[in-house]
């Protein structure tokens, strides 16, 4: 089971959160033309790493705020949760 | 090689079992193949043992990180089927079929296939809908495919809940009679024995640690047992798929993700086939040792552990204990987990890539039991001939972008929660 910190809740078990994928990607700007490749990048492609990723969550059964989770996907540890615009 | 076979069972117990051949050496790798091939599981062997038979090339090595067998070949609930409803998907599967139904005698490995059918329940009318029609593509491509009612399904299942007060009341289900099981361990040393057999090396304890490129084509491969010339390189790798992509600057639609499964203990022939859930993730079959076998869910985030956590085990088998309330008062056995390399459209990549030598074989997300000779022989058509096989022709590496998705389940590109 994890615990996740919610950076707005606290500690909270994993029970509470839904997982919201790679939180690295960004979605290409509106009004602008916007290639497949970017496209492509944007909807499918995947670094998927093994160790440190940074990924959304959403503390669905909680606050309901989507929030930013650094953590390890072989040991699960998780190193840091911050809030989207707090990044880095 | 010896034959295995009731004589060499017997001859063999006048010396105690002592002196049976080994099933496969133990080389050490030689400077250069013809070709390699990355990935000693069920796909990666089938592929050797394809290459050797239909392709007469035997200078062949199969690199792997462990052991053979030790990756999603040994830790799937071994469920045989080819009810898609795409055509790419159902013609390749049933092709795959036919190959499962000789592959013990081919193999000379009693690979204990077992065409004991499976059962896709369905929990409302809309569902019943939605699998008449895919009964119906299934049948257009010549599978079997049975559209079962309610008091159907009883017959066959008759310990399910079939009370009024359920949730998920049982509608009726889709079978494909010809689905089933076979013994896992034995389809990965099978394949390896008979390509061993013909010349291929199969070099375990051996990690690929990085890729030679040169002008857009591969020449070799660095791996913890040294370095290793080639000029056609296979990446049977599943799990680990996103690894070896990040050594040669690849970025794939594949996320990894965690699936695990448990048995109970063993208990008197209560299930005949294979029966799934329609209403939540889970899906059961009971082993020749009487164990029952399940699974159902993804862990849900992203995961490279092989081993799962407990919430997503006990959400499954409250599903499981909604549809069959016995299963409450049985006690697991075992749990384990293994890695999956999600596609974004749940269908499997096999293809060429952008360098030139370079196959890929990837994106069997939770399905790639059924498929390992399938995928074994088309992967190596595409080896051997460099062009793919009409057969997967539709899984190319180049649909995403292209938007020629195969979405069985219209799922998306949330693969955490396919």
């Amino acid at each position: 089971m994890l615990n996740i910190k919610c950076p707005y809740c606290g500690d909270r078990s994993q029970k509470e959160f839904a997982y919201g994928g790679d939180g690295t990607i960004t979605r290409p700007k509106l009004n602008q033309e916007i290639s497949d490749e970017e496209w492509d990048n944007f909807v499918y492609l995947r670094k998927s790493p093994r160790g440190k990723h940074i990924e959304l969550w959403h503390h669905i059964a909680g606050c309901r705020q989507w929030f930013k989770v650094e953590r390890d996907t072989t040991t699960h540890e998780i190193f840091r949760t911050f809030k989207p615009e707090e990044e880095f | 090689m010896q034959k295995y076979s009731v004589f060499s069972l017997i001859k063999n117990a006048f010396s105690n079992h002592e002196k049976w051949d080994l099933a496969w050496k133990d080389p050490t790798p030689k400077k250069e193949y013809d070709v390699v091939i990355i990935g000693g599981g069920g796909h990666g062997l089938a592929t050797a043992y394809y290459l050797a038979k239909e392709h007469q090339i035997t200078n062949v090595a199969v690199i792997e990180k462990g052991w053979i067998g030790g990756g999603n070949i040994g830790r799937n609930t071994t469920i045989i089927r080819s009810n898609f409803m795409y055509d790419d998907n159902a013609r390749f599967n049933e092709f795959g079929m036919n190959l499962w139904r000789n592959m013990s005698q081919e193999l000379n490995f009693n690979v204990m296939f077992s065409p004991r059918g499976i059962i896709n329940l369905a929990h409302s009318d809309a569902q019943m809908n939605a699998y008449a029609r895919r009964g119906n593509s299934m049948r257009l491509n010549g599978i079997d495919a049975v559209l079962l009612n309610r008091e159907e399904v009883k017959k066959i299942i008759p310990m399910a809940d079939f009370s009024d007060d359920v949730r998920y009341p049982i509608f009726g289900g889709l079978a494909q009679p010809s689905a089933g099981t076979a013994r896992h361990d034995a389809v990965a040393w099978g394949y390896a024995r008979q390509a061993d057999s013909m010349g291929v090396d199969i070099i375990q304890n051996c990690e690929v640690t990085g890729f030679d490129i040169e002008a857009g084509k591969i020449i070799g491969l660095r791996t913890s047992r040294g370095d290793i010339k080639s000029k056609k390189i296979g990446l049977c790798v599943a799990g680990s798929t996103n690894v070896l992509a990040e050594k040669l600057n690849m970025t794939l639609p594949i996320e990894t993700h965690l699936l695990q499964a448990c048995v109970s203990e063993p208990v008197k022939p209560v299930l005949d086939g294979v029966v799934t859930f329609g209403a939540g993730h889970f899906y059961i079959s009971q082993s020749d040792k009487g164990e029952m076998v399940m699974g159902g869910d993804l862990d849900g985030y992203n995961s490279y552990a092989q081993k799962g956590n407990l919430p997503t085990i006990q959400h499954v088998l409250t599903g499981g204990v909604a549809l069959f309330p016995f299963l409450s008062r049985l006690k697991m056995l075992r749990t384990w987990g293994g890695i999956m390399d999600m596609s974004m459209d749940g269908s499997p990549i096999i293809d060429k890539t952008h360098i030139d030598g370079l196959y890929l074989n990837c994106g069997w997300c939770y399905g790639g039991f059924k498929s390992v000779p399938s995928s074994g022989w088309t992967f190596a058509h595409t080896i051997a001939q460099d062009r793919v096989h009409e057969l997967n022709e539709g899984f190319s590496l180049n649909r995403f972008s292209k938007g020629y998705l195969i979405d069985e389940k219209g799922l998306g590109t949330k693969t955490w929660i396919s």
